[in-house]
């Protein structure tokens, strides 16, 4: 193996390559062929290293240096700096962390990194880099020492449960899949990540695939399945190909395919990719659509084990559980056990989204507290405003407030206040966000994602939309809380599938903790938080207005008026609430009322 | 104007090759969709009934899988598509301005096509690519922290 000096880790997610990654690997490798230095310094493509919000980025080996930040042009000066004149590149040094140090793998002191714990390390469009951090070490255990049923016993000590967001325990999945009288089984990955903001499972698959596809070749020897589907998102197109690119290579070493590891255990696997449809994330839509057909739900029972793909018995776990398979069995199920609450046990990804400071991907043991999540992890609110709410489980998920800050993440506390795990996708709110406002957002999404087969959630969701539309335009009438909280119930009694029982999470969870603001909207005419347009006023302070004319000048609608240094004043009637004559003032002199 | 000669040669030639990698079993449909809607842009209805034949396959259950879909399109789309991330996380951090900036530029509201076949102009849901939103997709080139003034820019590099 040839020997380098440096090694400069690049990182192509798609966040970084959206800026130009690519055009920065090309500019390295021309530098360093001008420099001479070629032989010494390699360039590598990996995936993200932890700062992509200021990508393009890299790393640079043994040193442990993290640049941000830089473009093409800058590329030569970090090449002479750095790879010619060894000295740090400082203009655009993150802070200096070395490849021994655990604070590389876990950004701060809350986190633990169990799935995570390969992603920006190793190139994961190379096998050999995932061998060479005890890659598919597990599954030769398995092969060599232990039966079915030993993994399925580790797995039941874990008390690792499902990470796609409902929390049922992966063993008992696999032990009903196991006991069907069939002759074919199936294992499938539901890697169809469809809720807004979350981008947990792209990053395990982009940055980590064997990861996923080890755990699912040990669950298909645990359970007697000889064929698996990975089913990926179309919206993920370099996790689709990273994934075929990594099941090749598997096949190549006899990891995948027919014989696995020289044992008479044969099982093959499959990338299938979805068209667009948030509901195929439902795992009996997403085996119709594996099948070609309509991604429509089935009636539950018989579940997935039971009759599943093609009417056979089939496990299906998420991304996430699979990712964390090969872990449990390599490190012990007391190891995994120790984190974690009672009854939630290990780490879970989360994806930090909102008016927080610290955007992005964390992964921390169960039971830590959202205050801990929000202020220690994510550093607080934007701005230094208030915090309000947090949406935690995606679009079907539910907003909690400020009293909620101390619960413990796990699976039964959130369901408890009335939101959930989903899949990890977290929204923070600040004091500026209308409830009323955001619990309407989420139901137009849910509605248009409806897939329309049972009539609860076709017609419901679109009722409650309508209600809530009508309220923020300013029409909302007496008995419409009640109104929504029949629906809500009803919705949730009788739909066929996740999405319809899940969809007035937001609407319920609003009502509840944010009540006040529903009335105000209905009886007063008002939004407390002044973001309804057609609920808010905007006026010219005649104090403060020195006449200077600039609204005037940038309304688009011609709806400021008034004399050069006199108080100005805009027309309501006119005024489409476009914000832009506050962003314009110079003297803060137009406020919302 | 591609002649009505030359457009069947054209639906051939997806199909064909969509098949050759397939295979024309029922199960790989959507796989076949997806490649002859790449090939083509759209799914015209010459094609899902060439499909329909080779498949062995009804064309309503075609149709009925084809509409489903938020990726296929059974209507033509423009020789480049836009995509205009419209989830919650691109929203809160100034999406909407850059969703009307877009639909400025190109003169067009969602699901239009111009009269001139240059532009599509659709929404798209999440693209996991939330850390640098808004994002906007053209074609298969991402753009992240995108804002209002960088639009005329980033149209401006599909001059053909």
């Amino acid at each position: 193996m040839k020997y380098f000096r440096t090694h400069v880790l690049v990182c192509v997610d798609p966040e970084c390559l959206s800026k130009g990654a690519h055009d920065i690997v090309d500019a390295l490798n021309d530098e360093l062929v001008a420099t001479g230095l070629i032989d010494e310094v390699q360039v590598l493509e990996t995936s993200r290293i932890g700062a992509c919000s200021q990508g393009p980025e890299m790393m640079v080996y043994p040193e442990g240096v993290h640049y941000a930040g830089m473009t093409v042009d800058d590329v030569a000066y970090i090449v002479e700096e750095h790879f010619l004149k060894g000295r740090v590149a400082k203009k655009f040094i993150l802070p200096i962390k070395s490849i021994k140090d655990e604070e590389l793998t876990a950004p701060t002191a809350k986190e633990i990194r169990v799935v995570l714990r390969n992603c920006g390390i190793i190139d994961p469009e190379n096998i050999e880099d995932y061998i060479a951090q005890d890659g598919y070490l597990a599954l030769a255990k398995v092969m060599t020492e232990m039966t079915a049923d030993d993994v399925i016993n580790e797995i039941k000590k874990s008390g690792l449960r499902g990470r796609g967001g409902a929390g049922f325990p992966t063993f008992l999945k696999w032990t009903f899949t196991k006991q069907e009288k069939s002759d074919i089984r199936f294992v499938i990955c539901n890697a169809d990540e469809g809720d807004p903001g979350a981008f947990m499972n792209r990053r395990v698959l982009e940055s980590d695939p064997h990861s996923v596809i080890e755990g699912m070749i040990i669950a298909a020897y645990a359970i007697g399945a000889k064929q698996g589907y990975i089913y990926c998102r179309a919206e993920y197109p370099i996790a689709v190909n990273t994934l075929n690119i990594a099941i090749q290579q598997a096949k190549g070493l006899g990891l995948l395919g027919e014989n696995i590891m020289g044992t008479d255990f044969s099982f093959d696997l499959e990338v299938r990719m979805g068209a667009g449809a948030f509901v195929c994330g439902e795992e009996t839509a997403l085996m119709n659509s594996i099948e070609g057909k309509r991604g429509e739900p089935r009636p539950r029972p018989p579940f997935p084990s039971v009759k599943g793909l093609w009417e056979k018995p089939t496990n299906i776990n998420n991304v996430e559980t699979y990712a964390n398979v090969p872990q449990i069995i390599l490190k012990g199920a007391d190891w995994f056990a120790s984190m974690g609450t009672e009854k939630s046990k290990g780490t879970k990804t989360f994806a930090m989204a909102g008016d927080i400071n610290h955007t992005g991907l964390i992964e921390v043991p169960m039971g830590i507290t959202l205050r801990e999540i929000i202020f220690d992890i994510g550093n607080g609110i934007r701005d230094n405003k208030e915090f309000k709410a947090i949406q935690t489980g995606g679009p079907m998920g539910g907003c909690l407030p400020k009293e909620y800050l101390g619960l413990p993440v796990d699976y039964e506390s959130l369901v408890q206040a009335g939101s959930m795990m989903g899949s990890g996708g977290m929204i923070v709110m600040d004091e500026d966000t209308c409830m009323v406002d955001i619990a309407r957002f989420f139901m137009e999404f849910t509605q248009e994602e409806s897939c329309g087969k049972c009539t609860p959630c076709r017609v419901g969701t679109k009722r409650i939309l309508d209600i809530l539309e009508r309220i923020c335009a300013g029409n909302g009438r007496q008995g419409d809380i009640e109104q929504l909280e029949m629906l809500c119930s009803e919705i949730k009694q009788d739909s066929l599938c996740g999405l319809g029982q899940g969809a007035p999470n937001p609407v319920e969870s609003t009502l509840k903790h944010f009540r006040d603001e529903y009335e105000s909207h209905i009886l007063e005419k008002r939004c407390p938080a002044k973001v309804c347009k057609a609920l808010i006023r905007y006026q010219i302070i005649e104090n403060t207005c020195t006449g200077c004319t600039v609204c005037a000048r940038n309304c688009p609608v011609n709806a400021i008026s008034g004399e050069r240094r006199q108080p100005h004043s805009i027309d309501p009637d006119t005024c489409i609430r476009c914000g832009i004559c506050i962003q314009v003032c110079n003297f803060n002199a137009i406020e919302i009322v | 104007m591609t002649s009505k000669n030359e457009k069947d040669r054209l639906i051939i030639e997806a199909i064909d090759s969509a098949i050759d990698h397939f295979g024309d079993s029922r199960e790989e449909l959507i796989p076949i969709l997806n490649h002859v809607n790449r090939k083509l842009g759209y799914l015209p209805s010459e094609a899902l009934e060439e499909i329909s034949n080779r498949l062995k396959s009804s064309r309503s259950q075609l149709f009925s899988v084809a509409s489903f879909y938020h990726m296929l399109s059974t209507k033509p789309r423009g020789k480049h598509v836009i995509q205009f991330c419209e989830s919650a996380p691109c929203h809160i951090v100034g999406g909407r301005e850059v969703w009307q900036a877009l639909k400025e530029a190109v003169n067009l509201e969602e699901n239009e096509t111009s009269p001139d076949g240059k532009w599509s102009l659709i929404t798209t849901s999440c693209l996991g690519l939330c850390g640098v939103g808004p994002v906007i997709v053209i074609d298969d080139d991402a753009y992240g922290n995108v804002t209002p003034e960088q639009i005329k820019d980033i149209l401006a590099k599909y001059s053909d």
